[in-house]
């Protein structure tokens, strides 16, 4: 895992949350079963709370992974470990999915501003895996939990498909 | 027209949650309730039991924008009840976290969470739209006070490096040089930022404030000074309960601070700015004057401009610490537990921050009790609410909601510090 002052790759990988408040610990989990394959060209970061610095974090690189826990309203039908893999250039961000934050500015609100700002990377993806336990001190729930490896190996092969990453 | 009731049910661009109740009879404010309903924190009573070198670190965790404060007032007032004295380098490195902090609060509120107030838009990625530069440069000035905060810190939310007599590990003059070309065009940020709010509209609204910070003989106020007031009050930080109450509301969760023999007070850039006009450099007075600004500011919505005036201190300031400073022979000064009672008060970025500690024979926390700026802002901000509103009363209900939601901005306030945050609800009764 590396710092903000690693050597930047031209894919970045980020993963947000905090994993002192149960799910939300899924974003840093997938971001470190990442940074073990040890890819070339690829940065991984852990992220939690200021989400405006996120844009810092990614204006260096070509191509961007956000890996977050979302909580889902009652209404949908929330499925612990489920994951959304979203677009974040070309598809709009799905108004029911809440990536979790207790900060004023999140997730959607730095691309919403990056993307205002024409400070977006060419390529963008969000991994989005649905939470439902997230109080202080908790663990991860058993079902985000299994969710990890599938999503890593899901984020690796997509990145292992990027020309040039290099 | 008869009688009106507003309602916020939840205050956008502030940190925590509140509600704002309004209520209108034949013409007239009747009622302006900051309703703060966030759950008490209960830090006071968790640090009770825990030894005094946790503190800073306990506390840094009451808030993620304003953690260095918390840890600064907890650092001295443990060195204050075990009759320690920080100095030297390690004092400057204080004061240059202090800078690191003011610099990415104050560029948040004012770029981000403030500016959109005064130019019309909802927020900060639809401002983005048109006033892409200022962003820019706010998010610039953002990510230097964060580089700051993570030299010295650790990491730049809830750092981990400040420890009661020093730091854990202190930076080497290599390490601190190399931010020094980052801050100097922070500063040239922090000028232009502080040029374009001036340009703001501003409604015409002057209060007579009871105006109360820290004052030091020689310096604009981070750490230390002396607790003072526009109108006589000057007093050390251990003095505090005796001009100073915390009272309970109804209508909140966070205690109402009063002076005892006068009432509401105000604390934060603007009392800062006001008391404290003469310490700063004389380039910081030119661009102060030149923005508009006299040696006082009355006015709560151009407070604004007063946080970027203080950003562009901040960092003329961290570049000037940077510039003199000498590695010191140890990170921290020599610590042993006694029993004893602390007090301290230092500026965190929305006004003083004051902690009291009682500790044993072991240097365990007997009593804790921690006054965060924003609950002492509280009827300072109802009060500004009921002006504002009494002026505006022609404005539709969206608009007078909007009105009233910027006059509390104008205060940063931290709703989670003071507990402890908003709905507006404007009553027709």
């Amino acid at each position: 895992m590396t710092g903000a002052a690693a050597a930047a790759g031209k894919v970045l990988a980020i993963g947000i949350g905090n994993p002192d408040r149960g799910d939300d610990g899924i974003g840093p989990l997938v971001a470190q079963r990442i940074a073990e394959c040890r890819l070339s060209g690829v940065t991984t970061l852990i992220r939690s709370g200021d989400a405006l610095a996120l844009i810092e974090d990614w204006t260096r690189h070509d191509a961007v992974v956000l890996i977050d826990a979302a909580a889902m309203p009652k209404s949908r039908c929330p499925t612990p470990g489920r994951v959304h893999r979203i677009d974040l250039l070309t598809e709009p961000f799905p108004p029911e999915i809440s990536l979790a934050s207790t900060h004023m500015f999140g997730v959607v609100e730095a691309v919403g501003l990056a993307r205002a700002l024409g400070m977006l990377p060419g390529r963008m993806i969000a991994f989005a895996i649905e939470g439902t336990e997230f109080g202080p001190g908790a663990g991860l729930s058993p079902e985000v939990a299994a969710a990890a490896g599938e999503t890593a190996a899901r984020i690796v092969a997509e990145v292992r498909g990027i020309p040039n990453r290099d | 027209m008869a009688n009106r009731s507003i309602r916020v049910d939840i205050l956008a661009r502030v940190e925590g949650e509140g509600a704002l109740d309004l209520h209108v009879r034949d013409g007239k404010v009747t009622r302006a309730h900051l309703n703060i309903f966030e759950p008490p924190r209960l830090f006071e009573a968790l640090l009770r039991g825990r030894g005094f070198m946790e503190a800073p670190d306990i506390t840094a965790r009451i808030c993620g924008i304003c953690p260095v404060a918390y840890q600064m007032s907890a650092v001295h007032a443990m060195e204050d009840a075990l009759g320690v004295r920080v100095k030297g380098p390690l004092r400057a490195l204080r004061r240059l976290l202090y800078c690191g902090e003011w610099i990415e609060s104050h560029a948040l509120h004012v770029v981000m969470l403030h500016a959109p107030d005064f130019l019309g838009y909802p927020d900060a990625i639809q401002m983005a739209r048109d006033h892409g530069e200022a962003v820019r440069r706010g998010l610039a000035l953002k990510k230097t006070g964060n580089a700051l905060m993570r030299l010295l810190g650790g990491r730049e939310i809830h750092p981990v490096n400040v420890r009661v007599g020093g730091f854990y590990r202190a930076p080497s003059r290599a390490e601190l040089a190399c931010l020094s070309a980052e801050l100097e065009r922070a500063r040239d940020f922090a000028v232009e930022t502080a040029r374009w709010v001036a340009t703001f509209p501003f409604p015409a609204l002057e209060r007579d404030y009871e105006f109360v910070g820290l004052r030091h003989p020689d310096e604009y106020p981070f750490n230390e000074g002396r607790i003072v007031s526009n109108r006589g009050l000057d007093i050390e930080a251990r003095e505090f309960d005796t001009e100073f109450e915390e009272r309970h509301v109804a209508h909140s969760t966070a205690l109402h601070s009063v002076l005892k023999r006068r009432g509401s007070y105000l604390v934060g850039p603007m009392a800062r700015y006001s008391l404290n006009f003469d310490r700063l450099p004389a380039s910081v007075q030119a661009l102060a004057r030149e923005c508009g600004l006299g040696a006082q500011c009355r006015n709560p919505f151009k407070s604004i401009i007063v946080r970027a005036i203080e950003t562009v201190y901040a960092c003329e300031e961290a570049r000037r610490l940077i510039a003199s400073y000498e590695e010191p022979e140890a990170a921290s000064v020599p610590i042993a537990p006694r029993a004893g009672i602390g007090h301290a008060c230092t500026e965190a970025p929305r006004g003083i921050l004051y902690h009291t500690y009682t500790l044993a024979e072991d240097g365990s926390i007997l009593a804790a009790r921690i006054v965060p700026p924003t609950s002492q802002n509280q009827i300072s901000i109802e009060e500004d609410i009921r002006e504002v509103a009494s002026a505006a009363l022609e404005l539709s209900d969206d608009a007078l909601r909007d009105r009233c939601e910027q006059a509390i901005r104008n205060y940063d306030p931290c709703i989670s510090c003071s507990c402890h945050f908003l709905r507006l609800n404007r009553h027709r009764e």
